[in-house]
């Protein structure tokens, strides 16, 4: 089990990370979510033993990990843009930690990784010779291939296109499954956390607002930022937000203490006949999947929506709108 | 925890610069230093009086103005004449385009006594040249200096034109610029670092140059190199020697400080890419012909050279060569130019591995990523300090080895080492400057993905750095080899005469008269010029661009 404790990592004085406390259990994936220049990478070098901590602790099982350097952690690093080894065959790559370590059937092993990331065959090829997508299986392959302690991946998915992107990270979650491997994730992307992790880290200025399962994270939002940064839509909070709630069906003196606020996901907010609020569309935009407007509604203000397919309504109609507790996240007062 | 972490950081930092640093230190720093304490505290008293009459007497001051005017006159004609070749030889495409970059980087390893001898052929009294009464004249220097140091520009700007990324050429030609204008608002910007870092070193080696000075310049000219030299060698004026040394060492830690700074800055935030070159069209034509006349004037001195060498009393005849094997007349030598030849080579050889084993170990230690700011510094003076040899005057270098190594703890008086070792010194900063920007482009993430696999740091430069950096090496090991092989400052103190290298050698025969010394000087030049050219080609087979670049 990987923990942090309170940790702080500094650049010249500048904090980058400060006082970050994380635990990971063995099997489980940890994504760690945050805006660029939040400090998450830095977060992970300090894991990786990368980068020296100021302060705090980072350790595995109980034992210090201050002083080991990074070869001898069994951490394995997985990055951005897959660094291969432009020289070696991908055979080789994915090999390179099993020669280190004199194992065995590496060959065999070898032929096992590819297969498990879809690029059996693909052993004598140079890495210059392949698309980013197969760069970055093939790197994921090379990590995996002495099983490591724990699995640290750094914006695995980010240099890679969108479509891509979405399959691969479907892919990464069964493939870090059937190894069992305890992983460390950073990104930016909270749909590829979703798809990939099963607890979260929600990081901002270098700190941790907010961690804990990741279904929990993503119903309870701690506060309006990181609301907005886990996708929802819009951030309600007075007369607005108590209106919203009352017409999803929720008692506006719930859980919230003091003034509540309301966190909106696009989809809570829906084009219905017997809708229990009313507006006034402005804009409307098509999309494959539903039509995405953006309504005056009355007592709220400007709320984004959607429509099915079938009837959109025109910009400067009058609707109705029903509102969807299972989207809305109530978020504590201050 | 961590100030440990740190300490043990900067403790290993310190294990693998310390042995470069001691070398550096007693073959460097004593020597000089002892020279200069040789001169300044003559009776073990400080003698001030003595270093202001120095520096107040006119000859002082003609010495230093010839020296600033020619090594700037020379810097901007080598710049002027370089750029457009850089733009030929690195953004055109066209036939034996290798061949003639190559051609061109030859004279900046030639040896300089060989292109004294040289541009005596073409311009004295019976040469093709001779009608234009420059035998013996300042512009027959600055020309000397320009036809050594053109290839440093070439490199230079030539290395960062070739990598520069086309596009925000393209933009600003989309948004209506005219090509001169692309040129003024968007390439030579881009360019300015290179440039101004090419034309300092090129005022650097100008400034300290010293075989071309002295074979040319005879006695009317005197530059503070040659100065120092004749004040040590031939009036045995110590103090007046210690003083221009000092002069030229403060002006030359300027210069390099300057240098870094303005390396530093500005390049790394413009975008490097591998760009095609792509075929002349018509408006290059100016630069093509521009590159063809520098070809000419790098190409009339050595073909003089070649000619002269073939020619004994107006016929055609190798007899000049033939004489090789014999010790000249009126016993010029002691041995005959072909055992001065195999000294040559020996040295060379004990030359190269001693300045690649160090400078391996300098750009290793500088290029290593850095953590905090104390560790950069260090990193960055380290630097500093190992780019010294580039600018102090190898004359001081070997007397400075003559006065200090002569008595325990350092004794090599007698040491076979001793010129192998000044030698690898006066190459350092090429070694090291050739590997640098090869180590420094490889990407740290590369070391640290072999570290998280389990890599030892010892595997870790196996894995990721040998594979890029071998061919380099080779090429640094080509080029420190052929530097080798033409020094000439510190090896004409240091050289014994019954071990001289050919550079030493050729320099006696044109100081003793005798149209058959003189002949055997011009072919021992032609043998020296084919052997580093040879030496040369083959390292830009390898196509290292940092090579000869700074």
């Amino acid at each position: 089990m990987l923990s942090v404790s309170d940790v702080s990592v500094a650049y010249d004085g500048v904090p980058a990370v400060v006082d970050v406390s994380l635990e990971l259990p063995d099997g489980q994936v940890l994504a760690v979510l945050g805006p660029s220049g939040c400090g998450k990478s830095t977060l992970l070098r300090a894991v990786a033993g990368l980068e020296p901590v100021t302060a705090g602790r980072i350790g595995w099982d109980g034992s210090d990990l201050a002083g080991v350097p990074t070869h001898k952690r069994g951490f394995a690093l997985m990055f951005q843009d897959g660094q291969l080894f432009s020289h070696l065959s991908v055979a080789r790559n994915v090999g390179y930690a099993l020669k280190l370590r004199r194992a065995p059937g590496t060959n065999a092993r070898v032929a096992e990784l590819l297969e498990l990331v879809g690029l059996a065959g693909y052993g004598e090829r140079l890495p210059a010779t392949l698309s980013g997508g197969e760069r970055q299986r093939v790197a994921l392959a090379r990590s995996l291939a002495v099983q490591p302690r724990l699995l640290l991946l750094d914006e695995p998915l980010s240099a890679l296109d969108a479509g891509l992107r979405e399959r691969l990270a479907g892919d990464l979650r069964t493939i870090l499954q059937a190894a069992g491997t305890t992983a460390l994730l950073v990104t930016h992307d909270h749909e590829e956390a979703f798809v990939v992790a099963d607890r979260l880290a929600v990081m901002r200025a270098g700190r941790v607002v907010q961690d804990g399962d990741i279904a929990e994270v993503w119903r309870r939002p701690v506060d309006s930022e990181t609301a907005l940064f886990l996708g929802y839509a819009r951030v309600l909070d007075g007369a607005a937000a108590v209106r919203v709630l009352v017409a999803a069906g929720m008692s506006p003196d719930g859980p919230a203490v003091g003034r509540p606020a309301v966190a909106v996901r696009r989809s809570a907010i829906a084009v219905s006949a017997d809708g229990a609020l009313t507006g006034v569309v402005r804009t409307v935009r098509a999309t494959p999947e539903q039509v995405r407007l953006v309504v005056d509604v009355e007592g709220v203000g400007e709320l984004d929506a959607v429509a099915s397919l079938g009837r959109p309504p025109g910009p400067g109609d009058p609707v109705r709108l029903s509102a969807d507790a299972t989207r809305l996240a109530v978020i504590p007062g201050p | 925890m961590s100030a440990v972490a740190r300490r043990s950081r900067l403790v290993t930092l310190a294990g693998l610069a310390l042995g470069p640093v001691l070398v550096l230190g007693i073959f460097f720093v004593l020597p000089v230093s002892g020279m200069l304490a040789r001169g300044l505290w003559p009776d073990g008293s400080f003698d001030r009086g003595g270093v202001v009459d120095v520096l107040g007497r006119p000859r002082t001051g003609r010495v230093v103005w010839f020296t600033v005017w020619s090594a700037s006159a020379a810097t901007a004609v080598a710049v002027l004449l370089g750029l457009p070749a850089a733009y030929a030889l690195h953004r055109l495409e066209f036939p034996l385009r290798r061949v003639v970059r190559a051609l061109l980087l030859v004279p900046f390893v030639l040896p300089t006594v060989v292109v004294g001898v040289a541009f005596r052929q073409l311009l004295g009294e019976a040469g093709p040249l001779g009608f234009l009464g420059l035998d013996g004249s300042a512009i027959a220097i600055v020309a000397g200096l320009v036809f050594f140091n053109v290839a440093v520009v070439i490199r230079t700007v030539g290395a960062a034109w070739e990598t520069l990324d086309p596009r925000p050429g393209e933009a600003a030609a989309a948004l209506g610029a005219r090509p001169a204008q692309v040129f003024r608002t968007v390439t030579f910007p881009a360019l300015r670092p290179a440039i101004v870092s090419a034309a300092i070193v090129v005022f650097l080696f100008c400034a300290t140059a010293f075989g071309v000075v002295l074979t040319l310049g005879g006695l009317r000219y005197s530059s503070v190199e040659t100065e120092i030299y004749l004040l040590t060698t031939n009036l045995l004026d110590l103090p007046a020697a210690a003083a221009l040394s000092i002069v030229q060492l403060v002006a030359v830690t300027l210069l390099l400080v300057l240098a870094g700074r303005l390396r530093a800055v500005p390049d790394a935030t413009v975008s490097r890419v591998a760009s095609h070159a792509r075929r002349p069209r018509r408006s290059d034509a100016p630069q093509l012909a521009a590159t063809s006349l520098l070809l000419l004037l790098v190409a009339a001195p050595i073909a003089t050279l070649v000619l002269g060498s073939l020619r004994v009393e107006g016929a055609w005849s190798l007899d000049n060569y033939r004489a090789l094997q014999t010790t000249g007349s009126r016993q010029a030598l002691l041995v005959p130019v072909t055992d001065a030849l195999g000294y040559s080579l020996r040295t060379a050889v004990d030359a190269s591995w001693m300045s690649l084993t160090m400078g391996l170990l300098v750009a290793l230690v500088v290029t290593r990523r850095s953590h905090g700011r104390a560790e950069r510094r260090l990193r960055g003076t380290l630097d500093g300090f190992f780019m010294l040899p580039l600018g102090v005057s190898a004359v001081t270098l070997g007397f400075g080895f003559l006065i200090t190594l002569d008595r325990p703890p350092v004794d090599l008086r007698d040491s076979a080492l001793l010129v192998p070792i000044a030698q690898a010194l006066v190459a350092l900063p090429l070694v090291v400057r050739t590997i640098v920007p090869v180590l420094a482009g490889i990407d740290d993430r590369q070391r640290q993905a072999a570290a998280s696999l389990g890599a030892g740091p010892l595997r870790t430069l196996m894995t990721v750095d040998l594979p890029v950096v071998w061919k380099p090496l080779l090429a640094a090991a080509g080029f420190a080899f052929a530097v080798s092989l033409g020094e000439f400052g510190a090896t004409s103190f240091l050289a014994r005469e019954e071990r001289p290298t050919v550079p030493v050698v050729i320099f006696r025969l044109i100081g003793h008269p005798g149209a058959m010394n003189y002949g055997m000087a011009l072919a021992a030049s032609v043998v020296l010029a084919a052997t580093t050219a040879t030496v040369m080609l083959a390292v830009e087979r390898l196509r290292i661009p940092s090579v000869g670049a700074f």
